[in-house]
């Protein structure tokens, strides 16, 4: 096990891919040289080469869809787009080309691309730089959604999703680049939980909080407040958006009988919303009190000054939680 | 050189050859030569048009150099240095009417300027407190673009308009030679061409876009694609002043004359990062920066003046306490800038009621208000 940050244990985890197939290649703006914009391909050039760790014209269309040809070529594009907020001159490319060309195909085309994006807000970054975007994907079919939210994962779900068959959008979430958690750099592929897992980050009895992405964290510091309240929460790590584990959900709404959702994109239509129509298909008999969704506001992004708002916070969950258990303020009503 | 016909007439120069091969009436010295394209466009210049050029690329630096400073104190969260780029956004804008309307990219501090920015109007945005600071309406600037190359087509359109209404105004869209990779600058080629819309494409190529030479997104001058397009274009010295004034004089009287868009290359050099948070260390060596350096269009500009006899050391002490002036402006703006009422972040997003977001907005305000009992 060695201490990496979320950012290096994916640049570890590209390092492996690159190693093991060499039909893998990167591609994306200032990826070579400069590492990247958060040096998260950082050395990777200089080790593979430039044929392999490819700078590209500055064109996001153009990148996703002479992936869409590499692929059918019988690469394994892994593409970084720059910011979130970015990857929409891919759109057209992404859902109408990457998602679709399978179905298209009866199942002779194979997508085997991964777009890599740093993703969401919490740094303080220009307009467009901190989007959350997964909604459009996730209603995509054919797109596999997934997002880590801790070091190990990302190292090891990065070469999940270069390792499926189906084209996989990563999500990175970019206010945890820095932090570090341990990782396993040996860890065998095989014996590592499929990446479409949620995964179960704390365990508790009173109230299931079903996040993902950087809302991890922000759910586990909830729950050691609510500790201190009295409260048990239970985190649930989504880890794949698309599709969603319902099975270790319910498992858990089952037991509490409470849920509340969060998550940094708007609410109209997000995964929570999805989240919140499952559960209650699936759960209804079970549930002791109404769904919550804790979740960024119905707004473009805001600017940085303001987006603690915006970014749903430890206080915003609690308040949630404080509803589902019915001992709120009342402030509310 | 000039594109004006069509593939046959280009000369096949490399794009990352500097700038030798560009159009220009001033040697990096301050020698005036001849050219035969531009020198028709700027006989008129008065003294007096000559020295206002001259103290708004001074101003431009500065306000630049106090941007990067408030940033480095923690005052700005970013900032795009324009530095070296001087030339291009000064002369452009210098040669615009009031009723034309520009559409900048993130970079076009001097553009901004020379359209009548007032010193908040650039720390806001840059500070977080706003994503456009400006009234479009009084600059006839629309916000600057983030997204790279999306206000190509923004000005075509808006020169669309213009024509139809009969009008003589011109659009201006600015952006560098990354830009110039993405479908919708391709796209606004297409669409400015087809319709003879009256609009500038103004491509400042600073040789770098982030840590990709223009090599990466060009194999040939990119001055050498609009005639592809239909579109005439001239490739000139970026850091020449009196160049980037000639040729944008010549692109809007084609427009105001009817005879549709027309394409600008600027050769020049961005001698900064490509923002605060970059390190162009890992990427370029430092002796190509100091090339340039000796190609500073100020400087190129001030010794034309000096030697001319129409710039003198009292007339750049004025000029040098007119961009104290400015960066204190900008300095007090910035520091005395108060961060709005969070539930201000719901207003605007939609030009009607919005019964949802009404909600919202109410619950969030009354989530706050809880804090405060
Ligand atoms: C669509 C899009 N992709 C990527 C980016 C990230 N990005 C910002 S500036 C930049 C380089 C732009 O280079 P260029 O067009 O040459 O302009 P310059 O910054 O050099 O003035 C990149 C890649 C962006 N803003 N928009």
């Amino acid at each position: 096990m060695t201490a990496l940050t979320l950012g290096a244990a994916i640049n570890a985890g590209l390092s492996k891919a690159l190693e093991t197939d060499e039909k893998v290649q990167l591609m994306g703006e200032d990826i070579g040289k400069l590492g990247g914009v958060f040096r998260v391909t950082d050395g990777l050039q200089q080790r593979f080469g430039a044929q392999r760790v490819v700078d590209t014209p500055l064109a996001e269309a153009g990148i996703v869809g002479t992936a869409v040809g590499l692929a059918l070529r019988g690469y394994r594009p892994v593409v970084e787009i720059q910011f979130d907020g970015f990857v929409y001159p891919a759109f057209d490319q992404i859902v109408c080309q990457v998602a679709k060309l399978h179905y298209r195909s009866n199942g002779r085309i194979r997508m085997p691309l991964v777009i890599r994006i740093p993703w969401a807000g919490g740094v303080g970054a220009a307009e467009h730089h901190s989007e959350s975007p997964e909604a459009y994907f996730v209603h995509t079919a054919g797109l596999r959604v997934v997002a880590p939210s801790n070091p190990q994962d990302a190292y090891v779900m990065l070469q999940q999703a270069v390792a499926s068959d189906d084209p996989v959008i990563f999500f990175e979430p970019k206010r945890l680049y820095h932090s570090k958690g341990e990782v396993d750099p040996d860890a065998d592929l095989a014996d590592a939980p499929p990446m479409h897992l949620a995964r179960v980050a704390r365990e508790g009895t009173e109230v299931t909080i079903v996040t993902y992405g950087a809302q991890v964290r922000t759910a586990l510091d909830a729950a050691l407040a609510a500790e201190d309240d009295g409260v048990s929460l239970e985190v649930i790590d989504l880890r794949s958006l698309s599709p969603i584990d319902m099975n270790t959900i319910a498992a858990s709404v089952r037991k509490t009988g409470r849920v509340v959702v969060t998550h940094e994109a708007a609410r109209e239509a997000g995964v929570g919303a999805e989240l919140v129509a499952s559960i209650t298909e699936q759960c209804f008999e079970y549930l002791e009190a109404s769904p919550q969704r804790v979740t960024g506001h119905d707004i473009p992004y805001p600017p940085s000054k303001l987006e603690r708002h915006h970014v749903p916070d430890l206080d915003r969950i609690l308040f949630a939680v404080d509803r589902v258990l019915e001992r709120g303020e009342g402030v509310l009503r | 050189m000039t594109y004006t016909q069509t593939q046959d007439s280009l000369t096949g120069g490399v794009p990352d050859e500097g700038n030798h091969d560009a159009l220009r009436v001033l040697e990096p010295d301050g020698t005036r030569v001849s050219d035969a394209t531009l020198d028709p466009w700027i006989a008129d210049l008065s003294p007096h048009e000559l020295r206002a050029l001259h103290r708004d690329m001074v101003l431009t630096r500065r306000l630049d150099a106090e941007g990067v400073a408030l940033q480095r104190q923690g005052q700005l969260a970013l900032w795009a240095p324009c530095r070296g780029q001087e030339a291009v956004q000064v002369g452009t804008a210098h040669a615009l009417a009031p009723g034309d309307f520009v559409f900048p990219s993130y970079r076009e501090h001097g553009v901004l300027l020379g359209r009548g920015a007032q010193p908040a109007d650039y720390v806001l945005a840059w500070r977080g407190e706003e994503h456009s600071a400006y009234d479009h309406t009084t600059i006839n600037a629309a916000p600057p673009q983030i997204i790279i190359g999306a206000q190509s087509l923004h000005a075509t359109g808006w020169a669309m308009g213009a024509q139809r209404d009969g009008s003589t105004d011109v659009a201006v869209a600015y952006y560098g030679d990354g830009a110039t990779s993405q479908g919708d600058v391709n796209e606004a080629l297409v669409f400015a061409s087809s319709f003879r819309a009256p609009v500038v494409f103004v491509c400042s190529n600073n040789q770098w876009a982030i840590s990709e030479p223009v090599t990466v997104q060009a194999k040939y001058p990119i001055a050498g694609r609009a005639p592809g397009f239909g579109i005439p274009s001239l490739r000139i010295d970026g850091n020449d002043a009196l160049a980037c004034v000639a040729a944008m004089r010549w692109a809007l009287d084609r427009a105001r004359r009817g005879e549709g868009p027309s394409f600008i290359e600027a050769v020049t050099y961005r001698m900064g990062p490509h923002t605060t948070s970059d390190d162009p260390t890992r990427y370029r060596a430092a002796d190509e920066v100091e090339a340039w350096a000796g190609r500073d269009p100020i400087a190129r500009l001030e010794a034309y003046l000096r030697a001319e006899g129409v710039l003198d050391d009292s007339g750049l002490d004025e000029v040098a306490r007119a961009a104290d002036a400015l960066a204190a402006e900008v300095r007090a703006a910035c520091i005395g800038a108060t961060t709005r009422a969070p539930e201000t972040m719901f207003d605007h997003v939609y030009a009607e009621p919005h019964a949802g977001l009404a909600r919202q907005k109410a619950e969030y305000a009354e989530y706050l208000a809880g804090f405060e009992k």
